[in-house]
């Protein structure tokens, strides 16, 4: 079985607890606006030009070659209460490979998360749950309209979808990618929060403020960025909207 | 972490004081100690040396003058001004007098120095000449090992310009017993002797010395003592002034009738009070430093020796943790006050003022049991408080550490001091097992100078007895034993000749034995040199068994002796080997010959340096083909290599390299070649026995020496440009381990650290956002402990933005406080040489994932 995947990165200490291993899969449903990999979002190869050098952005792995970089930093995991976690792009786009990894994992008695939005069909994450420990999901906005018109995709079965995952055995996280134009108001933050708070189990909430890391990328892809007239956040200004989630009762942090 | 909050005690207005009275002007040479120990030599002609000695340093401490600075709570300064610093002739003098005129101004470790020194120094530097140990050195070593120093293959520089310093002493027992005691042994001992004994004039001697050393220590303090309670007496009697109110004129009359106090009883006799302890610890440890030159003196498991008089007085309500904290902030202040000036080159190579003073918390006693104490935590918050370089602190980690310490130690990590260091106790324990060291010796191991690991007390370990460039020798390969025109090592046959990998790599390995050779031969000379002209008795007698043996520590008084000279370069040489390796012996997609055509042009890359040695290569070969040689002739051919080196284009080769595999990252092929590598230094380094019967051992690590060793050596097959900086330590090559921290620290795990047991060398630099909050603590305490699970030894971190270092280039005078750490200790950062700062920006930033 492969999958596609983008990049993996070791050493990662801001997806789930401890330092971790993220395995970056290709291809998304979503086209977010500010969305800092914009690599992950084809499923196809795409060649990039980076510092005068052309990059393939993109490769077909084996789970056991993935395996292999994850086990390295086994002792890692063992001292830090880490693990692993499959990013994107959307893991659950490719599912099969996903559940394949992530049993594979959880057989060699590492953590796992993931981080992803949860927008395709209960049952494809329905294949995937039992093998992960902590569910890492994005909830970005909580009007349909606003949403559809920033990621391209509406919302509603994503807040089904956390509902049914907020039932189930796997902990489950929300994050608020904070973007300004977007959802950075402290009332679209509150809806957020507020809705958050409702899910069963949930106890945690991370803001996660837009950042411009991701603008060089975009070049690199031969493509427009979208966002590149906005201004990133101050800390006051994230601080202004942390204290508006708290109010929500949820434990709340910026940066994960 | 509840634990935790008892030990963030508050710094006191005192230590901000005495810290910035320390720093307030340019630090300076005096000339007292050379003059007095001159006057006493010239008395002590024809006597034997080791009375000399202990009569010279007698002498000293008699008449050099002494002060106490406003508001010292332990006195004991070798030097008048702040950080100032005496000169030692009897080892090396006349690169100090030629550098008189530019040692205040050059970039490394400036010093002031007045007329009146210089002329002082000029006046005795005469008598000096020919006694030294870097002349009588000089002419013990064979022709060879001196030509391989002169083509900087490697160095012995530091023991042969200075003392040998690198010990920790018997702290414990001048606690315990005093110099009066110490006296009594040694008179003992001497009462045992019989006129008749074969070894009597030695022994006797040698016994004498101790003696004379101990009332001259003893004396010292009583000097101070009295200058104390006259200081006292003057203060109540209005003749000085310095303190602004009556409330703080009866503490400091108070403070200086108690400091006359512990003057007069210690070092004399045992401590009876933590305070007395610190005192008696600091005349220790000022005093190593004007017996003898040699830096990284060291005072170990400080927090252990310490711990049984700070909790009988805590016990006993006579001191609290906040007036313990601040005698031990005095200490760590006073620890920056010594200094020692160096000549121009090793300024550079050990650059930051810096005295190597390491000292060690945490870890297992001798039983194997956890000992980590109160002192353990209150000696990482004075680092927190003074912010400054010395002392070297470490910390010994194993499996029973108390989270708690770690926490404390990575707090401390994350201010950017630079320091703590780390040490894994579950390889330097069996390595010195392995090297002859009883486990209960073994167990309780200090550090010494950087990185070098011994059983303090009993030790003469030679930790630093030179830099080994192990890139030098793969010059040679490629030279057939050439260098810059001339023969210097064996010849190994056209390296364009070789017909397999295995064929290249013995020659290499045939190079390294030979030069490794005429290293041991470079270094057991000094050693005898200081042997027949140095003995230190009053280092000795605070070592073992020296007093039973009756001999001094420099002819092999010490229980363990070792000789421990460094390798450098193992991460250019596992990438130079293996791309050798694989593009030309298994890949073929270059000839040796097209590889050695692009070195020795440094890859087609102008560098003035490359094109003299290739001028001076060529033109020796003229006069040895009996053409004659002129100014003209010399101006042709370096036009026609210039010419000829701009013709070459080798971009399309760099590439090639540059998509080899990299040592750094993880990747197990590339990793074992850095292991083999490793061992082409430290296994033929076990085979070697010093003077005083003790084995060589290897360390790898370079202080800071990969910067101007690295400008001595020319390009290298791993791509590194004619000039480039070395790579430091055990570390990946600046810039190449590209898969993160973890990646990096597997890499080096792979390596045998075991066998090094004189200590290897870790370096990561970390952006201050990979520590931030609790989290960031905890996790970077885990890759510490998982890089240790694997064997690891040594780990060190800087903790500094590469913007913040940039801005400091620039504006020197914005961060005259900014501590980094260079390789084995932390250093002002404005004082480094330029080369020196980039090196340290240039080394791989690990952001973790933003």
């Amino acid at each position: 079985m492969t999958g596609r995947i983008f990049d993996i990165q070791r050493f990662s200490v801001h997806d789930g607890p401890g330092i971790r291993t993220i395995v970056f899969l290709k291809g998304c449903p979503f086209r977010c606006k500010w969305c800092c990999n914009p690599e992950s979002q084809e499923f196809g190869f795409q060649t990039m030009q980076m510092n005068g050098k052309v990059k393939q952005a993109g490769r077909d792995v084996t789970v056991e070659e993935v395996m292999k970089i994850i086990r390295k930093d086994q002792p890692y995991y063992h001292r830090s209460g880490g693990g692993v976690t499959l990013s994107g792009g959307e893991f659950l786009a490719q599912s099969d490979f996903a559940r394949e990894l992530l049993m594979t994992c959880k057989n060699e008695g590492y953590h796992t998360a993931v981080e992803s939005t949860a927008g395709l069909d209960f049952e494809i994450i329905e294949k995937v749950l039992p093998y992960i420990d902590q569910y890492l999901m994005d909830i970005k906005h909580m009007n349909p309209k606003k949403h559809a018109e920033f990621t391209g995709r509406s919302n509603e079965l994503i807040l089904e979808n956390a509902r049914k995952i907020a039932a189930s055995d796997t902990e489950l996280i929300i994050r608020v990618p904070v973007v300004p134009t977007f959802n950075a108001t402290k009332e679209e933050i509150h809806d957020i929060a507020a809705f958050a708070a409702t899910l069963p189990g949930v106890k945690e909430l991370h803001l996660l403020p837009y950042h411009r890391y991701g603008e060089g990328k975009y070049e690199a892809l031969g493509r427009p960025y979208e966002m590149a007239h906005i201004k990133t956040m101050s800390d006051e200004e994230a601080e202004i909207l942390l204290l508006e989630a708290k109010k929500s009762g949820l434990t709340c942090q910026i940066g994960g | 972490m509840a634990g935790l909050e008892q030990f963030r005690i508050r710094k006191s207005e005192r230590i901000q004081h005495l810290v910035d009275n320390l720093y307030a002007k340019l630090p300076e040479i005096e000339a007292d100690r050379a003059v007095l120990l001159t006057e006493s030599y010239r008395q002590t002609e024809g006597e034997p040396i080791i009375s000399r000695r202990a009569k010279a340093f007698s002498h000293i401490l008699k008449n050099i003058p002494i002060i106490i600075r406003d508001e010292e709570l332990v006195v004991g300064s070798s030097s008048i001004a702040p950080r100032g610093c005496q000169t030692f002739p009897e080892f090396s003098f006349s690169w100090l007098e030629s550098e008189f005129d530019t040692v205040e101004t050059r970039s490394a470790d400036p010093f002031y120095i007045s007329e009146e020194t210089k002329n002082k120094l000029k006046s005795i530097h005469p008598y000096w000449a020919g006694k030294t140990t870097s002349e009588l050195a000089t002419s013990l070593m064979a022709p060879e090992a001196i030509k391989s120093m002169e083509h900087d293959v490697f160095t012995t520089g530091n023991y042969f310009y200075n003392g040998v310093g690198h010990i920790t002493v018997a702290y414990d027992k001048v606690l315990k017993i005093g110099f009066d005691g110490i006296y009594k042994e040694a008179l003992e001992e001497d009462q045992k002797l019989k006129v008749s004994d074969a070894e009597y004039a030695k022994k006797h001697y040698f016994l004498e010395a101790v003696m004379i050393s101990c009332k001259a220590v003893i004396a010292y303090a009583n000097r101070y003592a009295e200058l104390a309670a006259k200081q006292a007496d003057a203060l109540e009697a209005g003749t000085i002034r310095n303190v602004s109110n009556a409330a703080s004129l009866s503490n400091r009359v108070a403070e200086l009738r108690q400091i006359a106090e512990n003057c007069k009883r210690v070092p004399e006799f045992g401590a009876a009070s933590f305070f007395e302890a610190c005192q008696s610890f600091w005349f220790v440890q000022q005093l190593l430093q004007v017996e003898s030159s040699g830096h990284s003196i060291s005072p170990g498991r400080f927090d252990q020796y310490m711990y049984p008089y700070y909790k009988k007085d805590l016990d006993a309500g006579k001191i609290t943790r906040e007036s313990a904290q601040e005698l031990i902030d005095c200490i760590w202040v006073k620890l920056n006050d010594l200094n020692k000036v160096r000549d121009a080159v090793s300024a550079e190579g050990f650059a930051g003022y810096s005295l190597f003073q390491n000292l060690i918390v945490g870890g297992q006693n001798a039983a194997g049991e956890d000992v980590t104490n109160d002192l353990s935590f209150m000696c990482i918050e004075a680092a927190m408080h003074i912010q400054l370089p010395q002392p070297s602190l470490s910390v010994r980690v194993w499996n029973k550490t108390p989270q708690e310490l770690m926490i404390k130690a990575a707090e401390l990590t994350r201010t950017g001091v630079g320091l703590p260091a780390y040490y894994n106790d579950e390889v330097i324990i069996p390595a010195l097992v392995s090297r002859g060291l009883t486990l209960e010796h073994a167990r309780d191991y200090a550090i010494i100078g950087c990185v070098e690991p011994q059983k303090p007390g009993m030790t003469d370990g030679w930790h630093d007895a030179a830099f080994f460039n192990m890139c030098r020798p793969l010059e040679l390969v490629f030279s057939n034993g050439y260098s810059r025109g001339e023969r210097i090592s064996i010849q190994t046959g056209d390296v364009t000749k070789m017909k397999t990998f295995d064929e290249f790599y013995d020659a290499y390995k045939a190079q390294m034995n030979y030069q490794i050779g005429l290293l041991v031969n470079s270094d057991n000379s000094i050693d005898v040199a200081h042997a027949t002209r140095c003995p230190l008795p009053f280092e000795s007698c605070m070592v073992d068994d020296c007093i039973k043996r009756g001999i001094s520590i420099q002819e092999g008084g010490a229980v363990y002796n070792f000789t421990g000279p460094q390798g450098f370069g193992i991460a250019n040489m596992a990438d130079a080997l293996y791309v050798i390796k694989t593009l030309v012996y298994e890949q073929k997609k270059i000839s040796m010959a097209e590889l050695k055509e692009a070195l020795d042009v440094n890859f087609g890359i102008p560098n003035e340096k490359t094109i003299t040695e290739l001028a001076k290569s060529v033109l020796s070969g003229m006069k040895a083909a009996g053409k004659d040689i002129s100014a003209a002739t010399a101006a042709q051919v370096i036009a026609a290599i210039t010419k000829e080196y701009m013709s070459h284009d080798y971009k399309y080769l760099l590439d090639m390299i540059e998509d080899v595999p990299k040592f750094g990252n993880d990747i197990e092929e590339v990793d074992e070649m850095a292991r083999d590598a490793a061992y082409t230094y430290t296994k033929p380094l076990e085979t070697f026995f010093n003077p005083r019967g003790g084995q060589y051992q290897a360390g790898l690590y370079p202080v800071s020496a990969n910067v101007p060793l690295g400008a001595q050596t020319g390009a290298t097959p791993d791509g590194r440009l004619a000039g480039a900086p070395i790579a430091d330590g055990v570390s990946p090559v600046a810039g190449r381990d590209v898969n993160g921290p973890t990646a990096a620290a597997n890499s080096v795990s792979k390596l045998d650290h075991f066998i090094a047991s004189n200590g290897t060398l870790f370096n990561q630099k970390f952006h201050p956002s990979a520590l931030k909050g609790q989290k960031g603590l905890e996790n970077f305490v885990a890759l510490i402990r998982a890089f240790f699970d694997q064997k690891g030894m040594h780990m060190q971190f800087n903790v500094v933005s590469r913007e913040t270092l940039l801005d400091a280039q620039k504006h020197p005078e914005n961060y005259k406080g900014l501590v980094v750490r260079v390789a084995g200790y932390s250093a002002l950062f404005t004082t480094l040489s330029k080369s020196l700062q980039d090196d340290i920006i240039h080394r791989t930033e690990h952001m973790s994932g933003i």
